[in-house]
């Protein structure tokens, strides 16, 4: 907590009320608690309070058990990252103790359920204990049949009331979160919030205040990176698509099937990923552009499927909620090492559009961007986004959706002539007429995966296969040529420039913001556009001395993570080195920094 | 839903529906599936713009190559889950399927049997030769135990797949099957899968003349064969009448297996979206996806 205040005066009997800017909450028990929901709680009312937030979590990849953490950094100020070290922990059982301990910043907080745990004689100086019976206590308030349920209610009632938080807006969060249940179930959940926030905190000597934040010009609103990722493929016009379960995926083809009936799409739940991407094709070649998805080892399996929409120039967006691989590897942990499938999964040469959005509200505005891109360029689209971003809570300002919502109906308007595969369209760009379009030169076009003459009937001739392939591969040259030119975070010019993509953006803008502090020259730079990269880069590369690529993946056989070999095959220079690591975690900022620094001692 | 100004537009002739001329050998009974095919469309007044042509990979999945209207030729196994994609999302259009059995039943069985039970809205014709044709001569999954092939030289040794009994377990609507040697059955029998609404399966067997001659020989009446057509006292609605009649090895019986009525994925989906219409009745879709929005504020 970093007080930016002085403190009020001590009252006696009183705790002393400090203004804070920021804090850092990580709960930590394991995940039936009910843990995720106190986080989403506090996220939300962060976002109603205009306030700052991200959140951080993991999930055991087993059903029921296993230990989970939810993070949720709240600050008055701008938000980049979840928060390094934590300013209160509250452990609900021994292991969220040893295991988190080490994460509490000297001097923070640390709150426990005495029913369960035992804290270290020797930490007692480092942190400050708050121990509270918070299971039996659960249990006297809203009765003893339910065992452990509540407890999560209770503790956010603690939380509330350290950090002085409106109630009332709890409160009435609560009673949206159990609206449609029964009546008994909020009032329960009311009795072990008034619980927790009336429990005297004896041993609390202090309780913090936020600072008022900045007002802002538009509403917040508050979700997951999932969220925003289906609500923007609603918002671009997606009425069809198709998937099958797989984590870190199904919240957005669950999502989707909820919500397309009110708008008369469907969503299937497919067999397989390779039915999956097939239909969504399918639906794509009946004039809408439509969506399918999964997490890495889906993507692998749907790879064919992908080259033949690149083959046969069919509009489609697939998601790729990367988690850590290879194979099942890590499902619910985060990693970025997809880039590779995504870039260059395909067998042939089959060049695909991948943009990776790098936050929450990104995700919605790059579903829409992409979707125009498939539908412009007639080509599949990969969204790579990941387990961090797609599962952390994030406030952004309200979208204008009267403005950004579109209408992607097929065109089914009679042509005189049509050739699918035009070679002398500008740029190699055409686009498709839908099944049910009458074309009066009574020539209908056929769409295929075989190399194909302009009518998309089978060629085995080197000279259209030459320009079909120059064809699909010009109009993505093209798009590379439209693409805005990312904007350096810190100056653009400097020692050193951290380059990054997707869910790392916010710990690399942080560190940036950090080192720049203490007088280092490290700006940094988001690339968004993966494929085909946009123009430009190598100009931002020159007003640098070093330009290190960090990614949440492995420095492969030869020392580079997936996008720093992308742009070393591109920019063939020697200065774009890699940081990379793979423990299945986000980046902290400290770590950033701690690399950068031995990364500069190596290139002495 | 088209836009396409309803003049007086005649008929299609064979010729306006013929496209590129078959790759296939002399003598392929796919020649008779797509002729009866066009025959189909002219009967039917079909206009081009009016259904579309979906195959898989294989030399009978050609088949959109070969008919002058919106078609696609997909990848290896997957043209139904192809067809699913264009069924549910184009319901103004009429869908056929064309392919081979290993299409169907070895690299696509999985789709198969999920697209019988979802009871997709489309017509599935599968031209059964019992033989990889295009890559020439490797055991498919409807070879007779015996047959010698490149990959089974010594004859083919796993049993094969009983197409009929396979699409009545997994939930198909419409099983039937024909051959390529009648086409006044084959015709007919693609009029009732076209006319049934659901997952209408018909094997028609169509000989590889090139590397399994002869295959079907035994129910062709000009080969000394005898054409055994489902008995009029037949109930096709009775699915374990249906099922012990497909136990007689192929060719066995022709016409219609197994026929019920039961409401179509398209349908199930309808009634689902029906009742969240009622609410957003009159709403923009930005209106529908603002209430979203509002509950995250």
């Amino acid at each position: 907590m970093s007080d930016s205040s002085t403190a009020d005066e001590v009252v006696s009997e009183k705790p002393k009320v400090s203004k804070i800017h920021e804090a850092v909450i990580r709960i930590a028990g394991n995940s039936q608690d009910g843990i995720q929901s106190i986080g989403g709680f506090l996220a939300r009312l962060a976002g109603r309070s205009e306030q700052e937030v991200m959140t951080f979590m993991t999930i055991p990849s087993t059903i029921s058990g296993g230990p989970s953490i939810f993070q949720v950094r709240l600050s008055s100020g701008e938000v980049l990252s979840s928060g390094d070290e934590a300013d209160v922990l509250m452990a609900f059982y021994q292991h969220s103790y040893d295991n988190h301990v080490d994460f509490v910043k000297e001097g923070g907080v640390i709150l426990y359920d005495t029913s369960h745990v035992e804290p270290r004689e020797d930490l007692q100086e480092k942190f400050r204990h708050i121990g509270c019976p918070i299971s039996s206590l659960t249990v006297e308030a809203i009765g003893g049949t339910a065992k452990d349920k509540g407890k999560n209610i209770f503790a956010l009632g603690l939380v509330a009331r350290m950090f002085d938080l409106d109630s009332t807006r709890i409160e009435g969060l609560i009673t949206e979160r159990f609206k449609g249940k029964p009546e008994s179930v909020t009032e329960t959940a009311l009795s072990a919030f008034h619980a927790g926030h009336g429990y005297p905190l004896t041993t609390l000597a202090e309780i913090y205040e936020f600072e008022d934040p900045k007002a802002r010009d538009t509403e917040q609103v508050v979700c997951t990176g999932n969220e925003a990722l289906a609500y923007g493929i609603l918002a671009a016009g997606v009425r069809y698509g198709a998937a099958y379960p797989i984590t870190p995926w199904s919240d957005i083809m669950e999502l989707l099937r909820r919500e397309l009936p009110k708008y008369n799409g469907i969503f299937v739940q497919a067999e397989d990923e390779i039915a999956a991407v097939s239909i969504a094709i399918g639906a794509s070649w009946g004039g809408r552009c439509a969506v399918t998805g999964s997490s890495g080892p889906g993507i692998a399996l749907k790879s064919e499927a992908i080259g033949w929409a690149v083959m046969a120039e069919i509009p489609l967006l697939v998601i790729d909620v990367q988690r850590g691989g290879p194979s099942t590897g890590m499902p619910t942990n985060v990693e970025q090492s997809d880039l590779n499938i995504a870039c260059f999964g395909g067998h042939g040469d089959s060049p695909r559009v991948v943009i990776a959005p790098s936050s929450v509200e990104d995700c919605f505005y790059t579903a829409i961007e992409a979707v125009n891109i498939a539908r412009k360029y007639s080509t599949p689209v990969i969204i790579l986004t990941d387990q961090a971003i797609a599962t952390r809570i994030e406030a952004f300002g309200m979208p204008n959706l009267k403005e950004v919502c579109q209408d992607i109906s097929p065109d089914l308007s009679p042509r005189d002539d049509h050739k699918p595969y035009d070679l002398s369209s500008a740029d190699g760009i055409t686009q498709h007429v839908a099944p049910g379009t009458f074309i009066k030169s009574g020539k209908y076009p056929v769409v295929t995966g075989l190399e194909h003459n302009e009518m998309g009937h089978p060629s085995g001739s080197p000279k259209m296969h030459t320009d079909m392939t120059a064809k699909r591969r010009s109009k993505l040259q093209a798009l590379g040529r439209e693409l805005p030119k990312p904007e350096v975070f810190g100056p653009e010019e400097g020692n050193v420039l951290m380059v990054g993509w997707g869910s790392t953006q916010g710990s690399l803008r942080e560190a940036t913001e950090r080192a720049r502090k203490t007088g280092d020259s490290i700006s940094s730079l988001t690339i968004r556009h993966i494929n085909p990269l946009p123009e430009g880069l190598e100009d931002i590369f020159s007003g640098f001395n070093h330009v290190f690529v960090v990614e949440n993946n492995d420095e492969n056989l030869y020392g580079y993570g997936q996008l720093c070999a992308l742009l070393r095959a591109r920019y063939c220079d020697k200065k774009i080195q890699g940081i990379n690591k793979a423990d299945a975690l986000t980046w902290r900022v400290k770590d950033v920094l701690d690399r950068v620094k031995s990364k500069l001692e190596e290139n002495k | 839903m088209s836009a396409t100004a309803e003049v007086e537009r005649k008929p299609l002739t064979k010729k306006e529906l013929a496209a590129d001329k078959p790759t296939w050998c002399p003598g392929c009974g796919d020649f008779s599936v797509l002729a009866l095919y066009f025959k189909l469309l002219q009967n039917r007044g079909l206009h081009h713009e009016k259904f579309a042509t979906v195959a898989g990979i294989g030399c009978s999945s050609r088949f959109p190559y070969f008919v002058q209207a919106h078609g696609a030729h997909y990848i290896h196994g997957r043209a139904l889950p192809f067809a699913t994609g264009i069924a549910v999302s184009r319901q103004d259009l009429d869908v056929f399927v064309f392919g081979g059995d290993g299409d169907a039943f070895s690299i696509g069985g999985n789709h198969f049997n999920h697209c019988a039970r979802k009871n997709v809205n489309l017509t599935y014709c599968v031209m059964d030769n019992n033989v990889y044709g295009l890559t020439k001569k490797q055991t498919s999954p409807t070879s007779p135990i015996g047959f010698k092939s490149k990959t089974d030289m010594w004859g083919a040794i796993d049993k094969p797949i009983n197409p009929m009994q396979q699409a009545i377990s997994a939930g198909a609507t419409f099983v039937a099957r024909t051959t390529h040697t009648n086409p006044k059955h084959l015709l007919s029998m693609m009029e009732a899968a076209m006319d049934h609404k659901g997952f209408a399966f018909i094997e028609c067997l169509s000989e590889c003349t090139e590397f399994y001659d002869g295959a079907f020989d035994s129910s062709n009446p000009r080969k000394g064969g005898e054409f055994k057509e489902i008995s009029e006292d037949h109930d096709p609605t009775d699915e374990n009448a249906a099922y012990a009649l497909a136990e007689e090895l192929v060719p066995g019986y022709f016409g219609v297996y197994y026929q019920i009525s039961r409401p179509t994925k398209q349908d199930k989906e309808a009634e689902v979206n029906s009742k969240f219409l009622e609410k957003t009745k009159g709403m923009e879709d930005w209106e529908i996806l603002q209430q979203n929005f509002n509950k995250m504020k």
